[in-house]
């Protein structure tokens, strides 16, 4: 027994410093994890389904074209139940335990708000592939949906100028239609407008008699809907059998929840939406887009806005880390703040900002005809994600992993 | 004519948030009242109910006759749950509660994974009317005529029929009526199937004014869970007059603080009905007459 225990010793040692040795050569050598994180069942499923099936588009595509580096990525896909509490416990499993090398996650800003704590926390990295309400100026979150400058301010002067002054918003009750709202407000009276009403309404509420009589008791000129979930969507049923009769304009309907599709005409007629992608572009990168997504999901219902900016993220993060040779965050946004990581994807070019992670889009003005064909009136190149730069927040020199709006705007220096 | 407006205005508003509490209630009221089974699974009832009807009507079948179907086939599947599950623990009001709740993930979550996370509705019929320069859904008078309707009818059927009579003898004294010759297993089969049939009847009628998801029926459980708790075990004397009290209460606070009053309002009324009356308003109303 006493001859055997230094043996026994040894090679344990010896096992150990096969481990200690062996563990980052298997490291760059396995898998790049990614780990995703959306509502594939509750109130938001509609509209987020489709951004886990761009996802295993992109990462297939990648894969089969040999990787990123040469290794392969590999999903790790939780369903979060439209439910923020599902958020917070999977985003520590996937950074804690499943150890994934990038998060993409959230659909609602209350479950990004749920989620970004945690990532700051373990000092993860995180794509939101989600147009939101902006503000958010955090180092270890990169944004590829569009933002309030981009969507509001290219739709509220061209409604203002078509329709009229006067404007009634209508949003969901909570961080994203109040800051949402806040945004149209302020644009609104830059332009000369009134805002003659602002109703927020409760997520799940679904019977909306008293709010289409309180429009109808305005002189309003369009109403800026900004309701968010299944439930909220069925306003429009009502407002048109109701005979309301007015424009719409929104940053969520139609390039999120395809309500165009859903409805029977006219009831979404005249509703206007500043958009980056919809299924309805027709330009050959988004035909060949929705092709190759046909190809693996045949029955996929509607390619939507956030599909698209879910598929660009990972073909960014794709670069960002060939580019960079490793997946370690501080590499990845060190080349990131070189200010020229841009894909040529389904949306056209786009571009992410350093100052504050977001990203520049084209925006499309969709128009939803009475018979609920989409025709577009207007298109705008290359809007930048600019407020939270002019504004102060800049990730290169400092992180305040802090959410600003108008109101609260970033702390002068 | 500016008096006569908002008179209408204020009734319209009254009748349709009234019309929305005791179409949703009815069914989980009748199985409550009558089997003091609390059917968590009320909201995929009326799913189901809503479901059928758009895809009946959206198959061609006329709107009247499609939401018929869509509670012949919610009360039809209800007869089923009865049998296999909610039959063995008429006894166990708690372990009914959560094999209810057990049925309404299964529903909410297998209908998603079928029929995926949306259906095409069917729009809205019968356009708008014109009072005093403002418009309002004529269907929505018509649903406050069917609120109306659904009460008359239940009345009569449980006060003036002979099911009525038995329905109701077997939920008194079960024992009594089962020595009488009454099939007292096949009358609560019955109860439960005519509860499914009203929730699918309720999804049915606000099927063509809603967005159609897997998880619609939860819309429709505050309201319902609230009207019967306010008003306890009876239909008639409880869930009506409940209806009407929190139609005044949520129509007069979303009328002049929003939505989210509306909705804080029907919850502090609960609370404090709860708080003073356990027996809600119908054992309250009972109890005084007696």
């Amino acid at each position: 027994m006493t001859r055997n225990r230094p043996t026994l010793t040894n090679l344990m040692a010896g096992a150990a410093l096969a481990l200690v040795a062996g563990a980052p050569a298997f490291a760059q050598d396995g898998p790049i994890k990614i780990g995703v994180l959306e509502d594939q069942s509750g109130d938001f499923a509609a509209a987020t389904t489709v951004k886990v099936h761009a996802i295993e588009l992109a990462a297939k595509e990648i894969n089969d074209a040999g990787g990123i580096n040469g290794r392969p990525v590999e999903l790790v896909i939780y369903d979060t139940q439209s439910d923020n509490r599902r958020y917070q416990e999977f985003m520590r499993r996937v950074i804690q335990s499943d150890k994934v090398d990038v998060v993409f996650a959230g659909f609602s800003s209350a479950s990004r708000e749920a989620y970004r704590p945690i990532v700051n926390q373990f000092d993860g990295l995180a794509f939101y592939n989600n147009q939101y309400e902006g503000g958010v100026c955090d180092n270890n979150m990169i944004v590829t949906g569009a933002v309030p400058e981009q969507q509001f301010s290219t739709l509220i002067p061209w409604m203002m100028e078509e329709y009229g002054p006067n404007v009634y918003t209508l949003a969901a009750d909570y961080n994203f239609g109040q800051i949402s709202a806040e945004w149209v407000r302020q644009i609104v009276e830059e332009n000369g407008g009134t805002m003659v009403g602002e109703e927020f309404i409760p997520l799940g509420v679904s019977q909306f008699g008293q709010t289409i009589q309180n429009i109808q008791a305005t002189d309003a000129d369009f109403v800026v809907t900004l309701l968010v979930g299944a439930a909220q969507a069925s306003y429009y049923e009502q407002a048109s059998s109701a005979s309301v009769g007015l424009p719409m304009a929104s940053s969520v309907n139609v390039g999120q929840g395809y309500e165009h599709k859903r409805f029977t005409p006219p009831s979404l007629a005249d509703m206007y939406v500043t958009t980056n992608y919809i299924e309805e572009i027709d330009t050959p990168a988004s035909k060949d887009f929705i092709e190759r997504f046909h190809a693996m999901f045949p029955d996929e219902p509607y390619i939507n806005q956030e599909a698209a900016n879910s598929y660009i993220a990972i073909n960014l993060y794709k670069q960002m880390v060939e580019r960079a040779g490793t997946t370690d965050h501080d590499a990845v946004r060190a080349v990131l703040a070189e200010g020229d990581v841009c894909f040529d994807g389904p949306s056209g070019n786009v571009c992410l900002d350093p100052k504050s992670q977001h990203m520049s889009h084209t925006i499309y003005l969709a128009k939803v005809n009475d018979d609920h064909s989409i025709s577009f009136p207007k298109v705008w190149n290359d809007i930048e994600p600019y407020w939270l730069g002019d504004a102060g927040c800049d990730l290169t020199k400092n992180d305040p992993s802090a959410q600003y709006t108008p109101s609260s705007p970033p702390p002068a220096e | 004519m500016a008096l006569f407006q908002s008179v209408f205005a204020m009734l319209y508003q009254f009748g349709d948030t009234f019309a929305f509490l005791v179409i949703s209630c009815a069914g989980l009221a009748v199985i409550f009242g009558m089997m003091g089974v609390i059917n968590l699974a009320h909201g995929e009832f009326i799913m189901c109910g809503a479901y059928v009807t758009a895809s009946a009507a959206r198959a061609g079948l006329p709107l009247p006759l499609a939401i018929l179907t869509g509670a012949l086939v919610a009360g039809a599947v209800g007869m089923v749950v009865e049998r296999l599950v909610i039959r063995h623990l008429y006894h166990r009001p708690l372990d009914s509660i959560i094999a209810t709740w057990g049925i309404s993930l299964i529903a909410t979550q297998g209908v998603l994974i079928v029929l995926g996370s949306t259906m095409q509705g069917v729009g809205t019929p019968l356009g708008s009317i014109d009072v005093g320069g403002r418009s309002y859904s004529l269907y929505r008078l018509v649903l406050m005529a069917c609120a109306l309707g659904l009460l008359g009818g239940l009345y009569m059927l449980f006060y003036h029929s002979r099911f009525g009579v038995i329905a109701r003898a077997t939920i008194q004294k079960p024992q009594m009526a089962n020595a009488l010759g009454v099939n007292t297993g096949r009358m609560y089969g019955l109860t439960f199937g005519l509860g499914a049939a009203l929730a699918g009847l309720a999804g049915g009628l606000y099927a063509p004014t809603m967005t159609m998801v897997p998880t619609m029926g939860a819309t429709f459980i505050v309201e319902s869970f609230v009207t019967v708790v306010v008003g306890g075990a009876d239909i008639f004397v409880g869930a009506a007059p409940a209806a009407a009290i929190l139609a005044l209460i949520k129509a007069g606070l979303t009328a002049w603080y929003g939505q989210l009053f509306g909705q804080i309002g029907l919850l502090v009324t609960v609370i404090l009905v709860i708080r003073i009356l356990p027996g809600g308003l119908s054992g309250w109303l009972k109890g005084t007459t007696r």
